[in-house]
C-alpha cells in the first residue's frame, strides 16, 4: 500500500492511499480523514472521504498549501497502527431484486450492454460464476457491506462487501452510460455496488431497487432530516424481498410512516479478518435481535 | 404593510436559476456547493442593489427569461453582454436601475460570455437549505423548488437591506471581459497525470480545444485535441479495466477527468463529486469564473501554472474584488 500526495489545483490536496481497493486501504483513508477532521486545522474547509482516497478542501488565504501538504502527511503513520475498530450501524435495505422498473430501463438500453440478449443479473450471475441468478442473488444479500464513499450525486453510497478477494462480485459497467436509471436503483460497478439516490444518468449495472428513499431534497421524512440517510463506514444489509413485501414498503414509505431498520454495531477489521463469516453473522444479529 | 413582492416568470429563458455563493461543507456527501459559476459577476451585481454579496440572485444562460414585477425594484444585470430591456427599452450592463410595479424585464440576444446575473434589492426570497438558496437541480435541492424556473412560477422578492447604487455603472476595467476566442484556462498538472505518456502530457497543453456541447453547471466538455495515450499497467483490482479508469475518488471542484483519454470534463459548481474517471490536473480557482462564461465551440487551449502561479492568479482576482470594492464599496 503506497500513499501519494497531490495538489487538486489551489485548493484541494488529494491523497491515494492506495492504487487498488481494499479494506485496508478503506479503513487507512477512514482513520486519515477522521484524525483530520479531529485536528481542527484551520483553513479547511471540506473532508471527503472515498473508497481508497480521499480529499481536503482548504483555503490557502488561511493556511498555505504546503504546509497544510506536510501536515497531512503527519498523520499516516498514526492512521496505519490506529485500531481498525469503528462504532457504526448497520441499516437493513430492502430490495425488490429483478423488479419491472429496473427490467423495463435495462431492455431500453440494451444495445449499450455486452450482453444485449440477457439482463444484468443474468450477465453478472454469469461472468461471476454464479450457475443460477437466485445463486447469485444469494450472495449479493448474504453478506453485508461498507458504505465506502457518499458521493456522485447526492447521498448516494458506494458499497463494498464484507467478503475476501476471492469472493467478491466483479462486473464492468455499460459499455455507454444510460441517459436513465430510476430511483432506488441498486446497482453495481466494477467492485463496487451502489444505490442510485435519485433518478438519472448511470452505468452501473441494475439488479433490483429498493422501496426505502434514501435521500430527501425537502428533509420532511422522519429519518431523512438532514436530507441523507447513508455516511461513510455505514453498514448495510440487502435484505430480498417480494412484490407484494415491495408494495407494502412503499405504501408505509408513501404515507410518511416508513422507518429503516438501524442498529448500533461495533466493526474491527482484525476481527472480520480471522472470521469472516462468524463475524458478519454477529454483525447480522444486531439487526435481527 | 402591502403584500410580498415578487416577479412572475412570463418566460423562464433556456435554464434559469436561483443562486447564490453557494453551500459548502456537504461534499463529502455528494451535494456539491452550487451557486453562481460566475461569482464575481454575481458578487458585482448584489453590491449594485445594495445586497450583501451572497444574496441570491437568479443565473439565465444563453438566452434570458421575461420576468414581470408586482412591486417597484432596484435590479442590476452583469456577467455575459445579454442587454436587459424595461418593456422593451433597452437598459445598460453592469448598473443599478429602478423597475416599476408591472413592469417587464426582459433580454435582447447574448452577445458575449454565456451567463447573465440578475440581482435584485432584497435579494431572491427561496427558503434556505442548509445555509444557502442555491440550485441543485440535479438533486432537486434548494432554489425555487429545486429546479430551473418556469413559466407561471410566482417568485418572492425579500426586503432591501442596503442602499442601492441607482444608476451607478461598474467601469469596464472594473469587469472581467468575457473570455476572447482562445482563451487560456490554467490549470495544475496533477492526481493521475502520470498516468498518461510524456508526449500526451505534451500535446494536452499544447492542443486547442473546442467548448462541446455538453457543458452545463456539473461541468464543461471540450473536444478536438489529440487523444491521450496512457502508460501501460495491470488494472488495480477494483479499478475496472479501461485504462482511464481508477478507483472511484473524490473529484477536486476544477478537476480535468478525460474518459477514455478523448474529451476533458471540467468540473464546475454543481460537480459529481466523485467517480471513477481518472484525472490529468485542476484548473486553478481564479479560473473558474471564466469558465462560466464560456459559450459551445469556442476554442480554448490549456496553460500549465505551478502552486505559486495558481496563488499570483488569486491573489489578483481579489484585486480585481477590490477595485470593485473601491468602486462601489464592500
Amino acid at each position: 500500500m503506497k500513499t501519494r500526495y497531490s495538489f487538486g489545483g489551489d485548493e484541494h490536496i488529494f491523497v491515494e492511499v492506495d492504487e487498488e481497493m481494499s479494506l485496508e486501504a478503506f479503513f487507512k483513508s477512514l482513520s486519515m480523514t477522521t484524525a483530520v477532521r479531529n485536528a481542527k486545522i484551520d483553513g479547511i474547509t471540506e473532508i471527503c472521504p472515498a473508497n481508497a482516497s480521499f480529499q481536503v478542501k482548504f483555503d490557502p488565504d488561511v493556511i498555505a498549501p504546503d504546509v497544510l501538504m506536510e501536515r497531512l502527511k503527519t498523520f499516516e503513520v498514526a492512521a496505519e497502527n490506529a485500531e481498525k475498530t469503528i462504532d457504526t450501524r448497520i441499516i437493513e435495505m430492502p430490495v425488490l431484486y429483478n423488479d419491472p422498473w429496473t427490467h423495463e430501463t435495462l431492455m431500453r438500453f440494451r444495445e449499450r450492454h455486452q450482453d444485449p440478449d440477457g439482463t444484468d443479473l443474468e450477465y453478472a450471475a454469469r461472468i461471476n460464476g454464479y450457475d443460477s441468478v437466485e445463486k447469485f442473488i444469494e450472495a449479493h444479500s448474504g453478506a453485508p457491506w461498507f458504505v465506502s464513499m457518499v458521493g456522485f450525486v447526492a447521498g448516494l453510497p458506494f458499497t463494498y462487501q464484507l467478503v475476501e478477494r476471492a469472493r467478491q462480485i466483479e462486473v464492468p459497467k455499460y459499455l455507454r452510460p444510460r441517459t436513465d436509471t430510476p430511483k432506488q436503483t441498486v446497482g453495481y460497478g466494477g467492485c463496487f455496488g451502489c444505490v442510485y439516490s435519485v433518478r438519472g444518468a448511470g452505468g452501473y449495472q441494475m439488479f433490483g431497487i429498493t422501496p426505502m428513499p434514501i435521500f430527501d431534497p425537502k428533509g420532511e421524512r422522519s429519518y431523512l432530516k438532514d436530507l441523507f440517510l447513508f455516511r461513510p463506514g455505514d453498514i448495510i444489509r440487502f435484505k430480498p424481498i417480494d412484490r407484494e413485501t415491495y408494495d407494502a414498503t412503499l405504501a408505509e414509505v408513501e404515507a410518511g410512516r416508513y422507518e429503516p431498520k438501524i442498529a448500533s454495531v461495533q466493526f474491527s477489521l482484525d476481527a472480520f479478518n480471522a472470521d469472516p463469516e462468524g463475524n458478519n453473522a454477529k454483525l447480522l444479529e444486531a439487526l435481527d435481535g | 404593510m402591502a403584500d410580498a413582492a415578487m416577479f412572475e416568470v412570463v418566460k423562464p429563458g433556456l435554464a434559469t436559476t436561483v443562486q447564490d455563493l453557494g453551500r459548502p461543507g456537504y461534499y463529502h456527501l455528494g451535494l456539491p456547493i452550487s451557486g453562481a459559476m460566475d461569482r464575481f459577476a454575481l458578487i458585482a451585481a448584489n453590491r449594485l442593489v445594495g445586497n450583501p454579496d451572497g444574496a441570491a440572485g437568479l443565473e439565465a444562460v444563453f438566452l434570458g427569461p421575461v420576468l414581470k414585477f408586482s412591486a417597484d425594484a432596484v435590479v442590476a444585470v452583469t456577467g455575459a453582454t445579454m442587454p436587459p430591456k424595461l418593456d422593451g427599452a433597452e437598459q445598460p450592463l453592469w448598473t443599478a436601475f429602478q423597475i416599476f410595479a408591472g413592469q417587464e424585464l426582459s433580454f435582447g440576444y447574448l452577445k458575449a460570455g454565456a451567463r447573465a446575473y440578475i440581482a435584485i434589492a432584497g435579494g431572491v426570497d427561496v427558503p434556505e437549505v442548509h445555509g444557502s438558496r442555491s440550485t441543485y437541480a440535479l438533486g432537486g435541492l434548494g432554489g425555487f423548488e429545486g429546479r430551473a424556473l418556469q413559466s407561471g412560477d410566482q417568485v418572492k422578492i425579500g426586503a432591501p437591506t442596503g442602499p442601492s447604487k441607482l444608476g451607478v455603472t461598474i467601469p469596464e476595467d472594473v469587469r472581467r471581459a468575457a473570455p476572447a476566442s482562445g482563451t487560456l484556462l490554467r490549470a495544475m498538472p496533477g492526481l493521475y497525470w502520470h498516468r498518461i505518456t510524456e508526449e500526451s502530457q505534451g500535446s494536452f497543453f499544447e492542443d486547442t480545444w473546442t467548448v462541446a456541447p455538453e457543458a452545463d453547471r456539473i461541468g464543461y466538455r471540450f473536444k478536438g485535441g489529440r487523444a491521450l495515450d496512457f502508460v501501460p499497467r495491470k488494472p488495480p483490482f477494483g479499478a475496472g479495466s479501461d485504462p482511464s479508469n481508477i478507483v472511484d475518488s473524490c473529484y477536486p471542484y476544477g478537476s480535468i477527468q478525460v474518459p477514455g483519454g478523448t474529451e476533458p470534463i471540467v468540473l464546475h459548481r454543481d460537480a459529481v463529486s466523485g467517480g471513477g474517471y481518472f484525472m490529468v490536473g485542476t484548473v486553478i480557482s481564479a479560473d473558474m469564473d471564466l469558465i462560466g462564461q464560456l459559450q459551445p465551440h469556442q476554442p480554448v487551449r490549456f496553460e500549465s501554472i505551478d502552486m505559486e502561479g495558481a496563488l499570483a492568479a488569486r491573489r489578483e482576482e481579489r484585486a480585481r474584488l477590490d477595485r470593485l470594492g473601491e468602486f462601489i464599496g464592500a
